[in-house]
This record gives structure tokens, C-alpha cells and sequence, in this order.
């Protein structure tokens, strides 16, 4: 059958299972545009592009699927560039399709044109520049099948002007992809199995390091059975909260950066690590001259240049999480760790029992309260949180106890202000049936609210806390712990959120008070449309505990009193 | 942790627009330092083949090779610094020579086996194909003589022995990797 470029394109998102995209139109992609009055596929007119690559990245990481963004050459083009960044530091299957220029015009300069492919190279797992028809049906097969495949990543397709207008035969079963030197699927040697087994067998104060890559590899069950069948404690990174349940008692917490002390001192003191899915990332290990020196490593990680990159393991098994584990898991005997157990419960100490909803109200609203509260209202609920950065990215990670696995959508590698916003409307358009929170900073907010408007459009149920406490304030924090509390260009001078919010036709409150911050959540659960909170918390709050860049990860600033959860106390 | 050495790969990739560029930046995002890249086509017409040479550890060494196939376009990546190979590269020297600084440098030419290739009144242009330390040798002497001009062509490499490391564009996956029985010697 002959159909135009355009036509194709459309037809193999179907057949990719694609219904939705989001997507900004312009010159170079309009043939695309004017053929999807002809698809079953729903298009999203997002407000700025880059909204677009973030919800396609929220929608992949809240369903599993690949997202889609889609946008013009040129300007419409580069906008994407950080949505793309952020899906690839964090392993997120999205395809960007572009517009381009007619091939003939390709390297004049002509009006928007821009070397998307090459702009994007190194922060794409592949890439396409489309000149023909004829090529369209089997790029794109080839672009979902190596962004979903081996470890996920995002995937450009540039396609021409003429490439979409022209028409050719279309067949999709001879569009079959062709990718000879393209390898996701390795698996580990015996004797690398054997090697881990020995280790695991002989370790007397192990620890599970979960990563991401459980999440996506999707072995939360053998995680947890691992953990239950060898009574090693899990520690977790930020991207792997929800990957090993918060409530259970093996779970440690998060590692890192603002992870809680026992956890980190459990890792510096281990004589294994058992990395699942994990990269050790400079945020979750400290300066690496110090880094858990007495701990022999394994390795379980399916993308092969990550093994030694920053830590030297002993043992590395390249392969899917969940194939590993289920090779292993029949030969781990239980071994008693009551010992280690019980010292990492002694490490823990009176933090382990601080409980900061009995704090009595000292007329200041904690941050730590809106999301401890937060959680405590929708944690029986299919909830998503989707944080941007900052200072409220770490309050969430800490005090909203995350159960299931994508009950977390968050910028982690990248640490992209502005992400969560549009990230959370791709996640509630994957999970419609899903209680969708923004949990947002006011400087982060005000990266992406333009696409205030696509929630209204799209009449999406998204609701919105933002923790404002007038600063970028984990800039602040370091000013203050690093700079002598030089607060050059973080306070903010903040629009009236409530007024804002009413303009776009959102309903909206203002909380000051602790005593206002569950019947607000509630009042926002019980309204059928979306509803956006301006939390106006303490302003000079910390994060604590903290690492500092390129201390040593057992070295942290704590808390300056155990009762006091958070900072001045006047 | 191994000390830093000169790494030689071959790496066969995809003949496909772009593919360099590819090659070129992983190595610069992932500071990798290259000392030599060269590319052309092999008996296949849907494969290139690439020589690079990079300092590096170990350690590094398998990153760079990890890395490489992680490019969509590479088919099969082969570090050749341990194994037996036939390393080349070549060299036009371009030397200011002189009446009486003539026979000299022809002399030294042809101590090196390099042939000459041009010849002005003022300057003779000498070719030589060999090992990058031949190449480097023969410089040496000339440097003297006023070397005017120089150009080199980065090496190529290939095992010794009649095996052949195979890549298609079919699709090979791992191919068998040359063993060092049958390996031939000669210069």
C-alpha cells in the first residue's frame, strides 16, 4: 500500500501500541500534523517542548511503555534537549520524533534548521536523521525497540520535510529492524555466578544496594524474596524508593547524599555490597577514596560500561536484574545476620523512632510535615508522586514512605528543575486511574508552569503542593553551609500562586498553618478537577543529614539536635 | 590498578553517514585521549574499519571497548595491543635538501627503506611505511636537513595469522576471534 511519510509515521506509532503523544507543531513537522487527522493516536499540545520530552519521559516511567514527544526542527527541536538529558541520565525509554528541513536544504542554514542529531548525540542511546520515505517504517520500529531494550534510553528521530510528504510502499513486516551490532540481551558466565555465590555465602555484614534498574527490569519479587531468603538488608537510592517496600523491615532507607546516618555508616561498614540495578553514582557513594573500604562488590547491572567505571567490583554479572536474581535465588542459603541486624538497629539508635508528627506545633510549617502528612493521606491509595529538585526532593525522598515501584517520578541523574510539572501529566495520561501529586519547589515551579494550561486542556485530575519557602533553597543551603550564608540570587520574588492557579481556572489555597495541611490534602483529594496548594513552609529550613560534595559518605552534617527536626528553632 | 599504555582497537562498524562522528565523540565525552583514528572500507562494502589508539589503563581499556559497543553502529570491537599484529603507518616528509645535503638524505632514505617520491631544487619529498617508532626514527635524522613539510596517515593495524576476524551488516554478534596458532611471522 502506498502511503506518504507522514502517514507511515503515524501508522507505526499505532502499531507500537502509542496512543498518546505530546507534541508542539511548526513548519518542518507540519505534513506529520496535517496527517494525524487520520489517527486513532490522542496528540497533547503541550506549552514549550520541553514540558513535551518530560511528559513522555513521566508517562514511560510511570507505565513501563515507551513515551512519545514530538516537535519541529529548529528551535522547536533544541527545546527538547533537556527532557532528552534527563530521560538519559536516568534510563527512561522516550522517542522524540523532529521535523527537519527539506533534504535539499540540509547545511544551508536554512530557516530553522538545526543539527538536531548532531546537538543530541551524546545524550541519545541512538539517533536518526530520516531523508526518505522509504526509511521512515523501519526507523521507527528500530527507534522504539532500542529505546525500550537492554537499558532503556531516549531515542531521536529527524525526519525531513520531503521525507514526510513523499510517498512510498508501506510494508511493516519488511520493515523489520536491522541492528547487527546491537547487544541488549548479554547474561553472566557459571563462574561469575559461582564467584557471587561464594561471596553472598561468606559475607558477614552484607548489604543490597537497590538501584533504578529493579523498577525497570521489574524484579521487585525476586528483590524482596532475595532479601527475605538471605536476611540482607536493603539500602536504596533515590530512583530505586519504591523498588523494595518502605514498611518492610529489611528496608534501610535511602542511601547517599541526604540519606538517613545508619544507612550510610551500614555501607561504609559492610564487607559486601551487592549493587542491584545501581550505578554508584557520586551523589550515593561520597568521595570513592573512602567508599566502603572493607567491601568486597558484585555488580548486577545490564549495561556493561558501567562495571568499574567509578567502583572497582569484585564480581560483575552483566545481564537483566531479574533473569540474575532468578539464577541465583535457588542456590543463596539463609544464613544468621542477627548479629550485623542488630548492630545496624543499634546504629540506628533514637532516629530510627523519631516521630516528627508528635513535635508539638511551634507555629512554623515544616516542609517534612506537609509531605510526612501528605503521605499519611493518600499512602492506602494508587499514588504517584512526581518531586522536581531541591530541597523538597530530598524532604520527599525522606519522609514519604514509598511501598510500590513507580510511586516515584523524579529527575535524579540530571537533577532538572522544572521536571516535575510536565512529568506528572504524562504519568496521570499512563495512569489515569492513578492520585497524581506535583510535589514542586516555588523556583522549580516556575520553570515549566506554563503548562498549567495542557493540565486544563487535557482535563487532567493533577494535584499540586507547592513547598514555597521563597528561595531556590537547596542552593541556599549550600550558600549557607559553604559560602558563609551568601545568599547571592536565591531569594525569590514569587507571583501570587493562588492567583496564578485562578487564572488558568485551577482551584487553589494558601497553607500557613500545620493544622491546615491535612484538610487541605483532603480537600484537594475530594475535588474531581486539578488543585494546586501554595505551602508557604519556613524559609530557612536544611536538609539534613548531609553529605558534602566529596566528603567522605560516613562523614555527614547531622541533625543539629535529635528532637529538632529541622533548622533554627526560635 | 595497571599503569597507563598505548591501546591499539579495531573496531568494525556500520558504513552508515555519521558513524565516525560517533566514534569520535564518545571518545571525547568520555575523555578517553586518542592518539590516532583512521577509518576506511574493508572487503565488505556495508562495513567500515576503524584503528584507534588510546592511552589507557586496563581498566579504561575495557571501558572504551564496553562503551564502543554501546553504540548502536558498532558491530565488533577487537583490542589487538597483546596480540600479534602488523601495525603500519605512513609518512610524506617533505626536507629541504640541498646541494650537498642531497645524497645524505637519500642516503638516509634508503637506510630506512622509504622511497622518494618527489624532487625539487630545494627539497626532496620522502614516503615510508612502517611502525610509528620507524617513522619516528627516520624523522630523527632529518630534523637536521630542515624538515618543511610532514603529513601521516595514523595506523592501521591487522593480526598476524589467516584467520580473519569476521563483522557483517548481517549480523554477527561476538565473531571468532583469530587464534595464535598459524601465525605468520614475515615482515
Amino acid at each position: 500500500m502506498t502511503k506518504t511519510g507522514a502517514e507511515i509515521l503515524w501508522e507505526c506509532l499505532e502499531r507500537e501500541h502509542v496512543t498518546t503523544v505530546f507534541g508542539y507543531p511548526g513548519g518542518a513537522i507540519l505534513p506529520a500534523y496535517d496527517a494525524l487527522k487520520h489517527s486513532k493516536v490522542h496528540h497533547v499540545l503541550v506549552r514549550h517542548e520541553q514540558g513535551a520530552t518530560h511528559m513522555a519521559d513521566g508517562y514511560a516511567r510511570a507505565s513501563g511503555e515507551v513515551g512519545v514527544a514530538i516537535a519541529t526542527s529548529g528551535p522547536g527541536a533544541t527545546n527538547m534537549v533537556t527532557g532528552i538529558a534527563t530521560a538519559m541520565l536516568d534510563s527512561s525509554p522516550i522517542v522524540c520524533i523532529t521535523g527537519q528541513v527539506g533534504s535539499k536544504l540540509i547545511g544551508s542554514d536554512a530557516f530553522q534548521e538545526t543539527d538536531i542529531t548532531g546537538v543530541t548525540l551524546p545524550i541519545t542511546k541512538h539517533n536518526y536523521l530520516v531523508t526518505h520515505a522509504s526509511e521512515v517504517a523501519r526507523t521507527i520500529r528500530e527507534a522504539f525497540y532500542v529505546a525500550r531494550s537492554g537499558r532503556p534510553g531516549p531515542v531521536l528521530v529527524d525526519i525531513t520535510k520531503d521525507a514526510q510528504q513523499t510517498s512510498c510502499e508501506f510494508d511493516w513486516e519488511a520493515a523489520k529492524p536491522q541492528l547487527p551490532g546491537y547487544r541488549p540481551d548479554l547474561s553472566p558466565e557459571q563462574a561469575e555466578y559461582e564467584q557471587a555465590l561464594e561471596l553472598i555465602k561468606n559475607a558477614k555484614r552484607p548489604v543490597i544496594l537497590a538501584g533504578h534498574g529493579i523498577i525497570i527490569s521489574g524484579a521487585m519479587k525476586e528483590v524482596r524474596d532475595f532479601a527475605e531468603r538471605t536476611g540482607i538488608p536493603v539500602a536504596l537510592t533515590l530512583l530505586g524508593l519504591g523498588a523494595f517496600p518502605a514498611s518492610h523491615p529489611m528496608n534501610l532507607g535511602m542511601m547517599g547524599m541526604h540519606g538517613e546516618a545508619w544507612v550510610n555508616h551500614t555501607i561504609q561498614e559492610a564487607d559486601l555490597l551487592l549493587a542491584f540495578g545501581m550505578r554508584f553514582d557520586d551523589r550515593v557513594t561520597g568521595t570513592l577514596k573512602t567508599y566502603a573500604p572493607n567491601a568486597k562488590k558484585i555488580h548486577v547491572e545490564i549495561d556493561p560500561a558501567e562495571i568499574n567505571k567509578n567502583v572497582k567490583v569484585d564480581v560483575a554479572l552483566v545481564g537483566d536484574l531479574r533473569e540474575v536474581l532468578n539464577e541465583l535465588l535457588p542456590h543463596v542459603a539463609s544464613v544468621d545476620r542477627s548479629e550485623w541486624l542488630d548492630y545496624i538497629d543499634r546504629l540506628k539508635g533514637d532516629a530510627a523512632v523519631r516521630d516528627i508528627q508528635n513535635l508539638p506545633d511551634n507555629g512554623h510549617l515544616y516542609a517534612a510535615h506537609v509531605i510526612n502528612d501528605l503521605w499519611r493521606e493518600t499512602r492506602d491509595s494508587d499514588s504517584i508522586v512526581v518531586t522536581d529538585v531541591g530541597q523538597h526532593q530530598m524532604w520527599e525522598a525522606q519522609y514519604y514512605k514509598h511501598d510500590r515501584p513507580r510511586s516515584l517520578i523524579t529527575s535524579g541523574g540530571l537533577g532538572t528543575m522544572g521536571f516535575a510539572l510536565p512529568a506528572a501529566i504524562g504519568a496521570k495520561v499512563a495512569r489515569p486511574n492513578a492520585e497524581v501529586w506535583v510535589v514542586v519547589g516555588d523556583g522549580g515551579f516556575q520553570m515549566t508552569m506554563s503548562e498549567l494550561a495542557t493540565i486544563v486542556q487535557e482535563n487532567l485530575k493533577v494535584n499540586i503542593a507547592i513547598i514555597n519557602n521563597g528561595f531556590l533553597g537547596m542552593v541556599r543551603q549550600w550558600q549557607e553551609f559553604f559560602y558563609e550564608r551568601n545568599y547571592q540570587a536565591t531569594p525569590l520574588l514569587n507571583p501570587d500562586f493562588v492567583k496564578l492557579a485562578d487564572a488558568y481556572g485551577i482551584r487553589s489555597m494558601a497553607v500557613k498553618q500545620r493544622s491546615e495541611v491535612v484538610p487541605a490534602v483532603q480537600s484537594a483529594r475530594g475535588h474531581d478537577g486539578p488543585v494546586l496548594i501554595n505551602f508557604k513552609v519556613e524559609q530557612e529550613d536544611t536538609v539534613y543529614p548531609m553529605v558534602a560534595a566529596g566528603a567522605a559518605l560516613h562523614e555527614m552534617i547531622r541533625r543539629p539536635s535529635p528532637i529538632v527536626e529541622t533548622a533554627s528553632d526560635e | 590498578m595497571s599503569s597507563p599504555m598505548m591501546n591499539t582497537f579495531v573496531v568494525y562498524v556500520e558504513n552508515k553517514p555519521g558513524v565516525q562522528t560517533r566514534v569520535a565523540s564518545l571518545f571525547r565525552r568520555r575523555a578517553f585521549n586518542i592518539d590516532s583514528l583512521t577509518v576506511g572500507r574493508t572487503e565488505k562494502p556495508e562495513v567500515s574499519r576503524m584503528t584507534i589508539t588510546v592511552d589507557a589503563d586496563r581498566d579504561q581499556a575495557r571501558r572504551i571497548e564496553a562503551n564502543l559497543y554501546k553504540l548502536v553502529n558498532v558491530l565488533l570491537v577487537e583490542n589487538i595491543t597483546n596480540q600479534p599484529a602488523i601495525v603500519r603507518d605512513l609518512a610524506m616528509i617533505k626536507v629541504a635538501a640541498t646541494h650537498e645535503a642531497r645524497s645524505h638524505v637519500l642516503e638516509l632514505a634508503s637506510v630506512f627503506r622509504a622511497r622518494v617520491v618527489d624532487v625539487a631544487p630545494e627539497s626532496l619529498t620522502i614516503e615510508i611505511t612502517g611502525a610509528e617508532d620507524k617513522i619516528d626514527g627516520l624523522l630523527e635524522v632529518l630534523r637536521p636537513y630542515g624538515v618543511l613539510e610532514m603529513v601521516r596517515t595514523g595506523i592501521v593495524a591487522m593480526r598476524r595469522g589467516t584467520k580473519a576476524v569476521t563483522a557483517t551488516a548481517a549480523g554477527t554478534g561476538y565473531a571468532q576471534v583469530a587464534t595464535d596458532d598459524d601465525v605468520s611471522y614475515s615482515v
